[in-house]
């Protein structure tokens, strides 16, 4: 359990500072706020998790410890969302794949049977909700834009398209959550992303790539080799001044 | 990205407690849907249960300063054309 929202918190964290990287630098004013605001949505959900998950465990860590006391071994966050920004095609589509997932997975978990995690779940939803419609409007509107746009929506999509079969590798130990009714199970939520997914990218006028082989490991805290230099920069602080407060 | 394709759209918002849309501004967006979600992240900060207008720019006919005269000051001296005299009953609000 434990483990599960620490998880979930790393998948929020990590995409955030990669959001915030947009910062001053998105196509457009207005998107630009858009990026920001999707990664303070992300953050809060982050730090609701984290806390969470540092509550369940004994030890005297808090939600900063895990932030920013860990290095990429234990961070247990998908291989998708330490990708880098790339291009607004990449940043659009890693976007579009992920809040796929988190919709159905939050709403899974607002009925979940653990309140902690309901609570949190309920007040993530909203915010997800507006994430997708945000990348989805995206995703058909680039895809259906010009010869170029199209051609790079498609190409970005081929290249993070091997790291979205991750989401529904679920941990053995997740198996006695879903059967406590903690947590909604995989099956279903891979249904619901696929419907959406498949649904998003036919209205976008791309193509589904073949299967790829699949990346995972991101769970193991195996990761790309995107994560290590993140988390220097995130980190960079609390590296140089332990347990510096201000 | 080029603002060619990127119209102007003006910016109505009426908060929670508000009777009435107020102009807050403007925005630059692709399409009226894209306005709509601009105009969210921009200026209404989230703040649940609030209603948006977005208009395009070239939409709204405004009066014309130089007009002022025919438009607002006949009535300036005729007293009796503003309902002054009125004293408002107790519990009227919103007036």
């Amino acid at each position: 359990m434990a483990f599960y929202t620490r998880h979930l918190g790393d998948n929020s964290l990590v995409l955030s500072q990669r959001l915030c990287a947009w910062c001053g630098f998105a196509p457009e004013l207005e998107i630009d706020l858009a990026l920001a605001n999707i990664g303070l949505d992300l953050l809060g959900q982050a730090r609701n998790l984290l806390a969470y998950s540092a509550s369940l465990t004994d030890s005297a860590l808090d939600e900063d410890a895990l932030a920013y006391g860990r290095d990429e071994r234990q961070f247990t966050n998908l291989l998708l969302v330490e990708q880098p920004n790339g291009d607004f095609s990449d940043t659009l589509m890693r976007q579009y794949l992920m809040d796929a997932w988190h919709l159905p997975l939050y709403q899974g978990l607002v009925a979940s049977s653990d309140p902690g995690l309901a609570a949190i779940a309920a007040k993530a939803v909203k915010e997800v909700r507006y994430h997708l419609r945000f990348s989805r409007g995206w995703l058909v509107r680039l895809g259906n834009g010009t010869a170029l746009s199209n051609q790079k929506m498609q190409q970005a999509l081929d290249r993070l398209w091997r790291f979205s079969g991750e989401m529904f590798s679920s941990a053995p130990e997740e198996q006695a959550l879903v059967d406590q009714g903690v947590i909604p199970a995989t099956q279903h939520i891979e249904a619901q992303w696929q419907q959406e997914v498949r649904q998003g990218i036919a209205d976008a006028g791309l193509v589904l790539p073949d299967s790829a082989p699949y990346r995972t490991g991101g769970k193991q805290g195996l990761h790309t080799e995107h994560l290590g230099p993140l988390l220097a920069e995130m980190q960079y602080l609390q590296r140089v001044y332990p347990g510096q407060q201000w | 990205m080029s603002k060619i394709y990127w119209p102007l759209y003006e910016v109505f918002v009426r908060n929670k407690q508000g009777l009435s849309h107020r102009h807050v501004g403007s925005l630059h967006a692709a399409d009226e849907q894209m306005a709509l979600e601009n105009a969210r992240d921009v200026y209404t900060r989230r703040s649940e249960g609030c209603s948006i207008w977005v208009v395009k720019a070239s939409e709204i006919t405004a009066s014309q300063p130089e007009d002022r005269g025919e438009f607002f000051d006949p009535a300036d001296t005729k007293i009796y054309r503003h309902p002054t005299f009125y004293t408002l009953p107790d519990g009227i609000e919103h007036m």
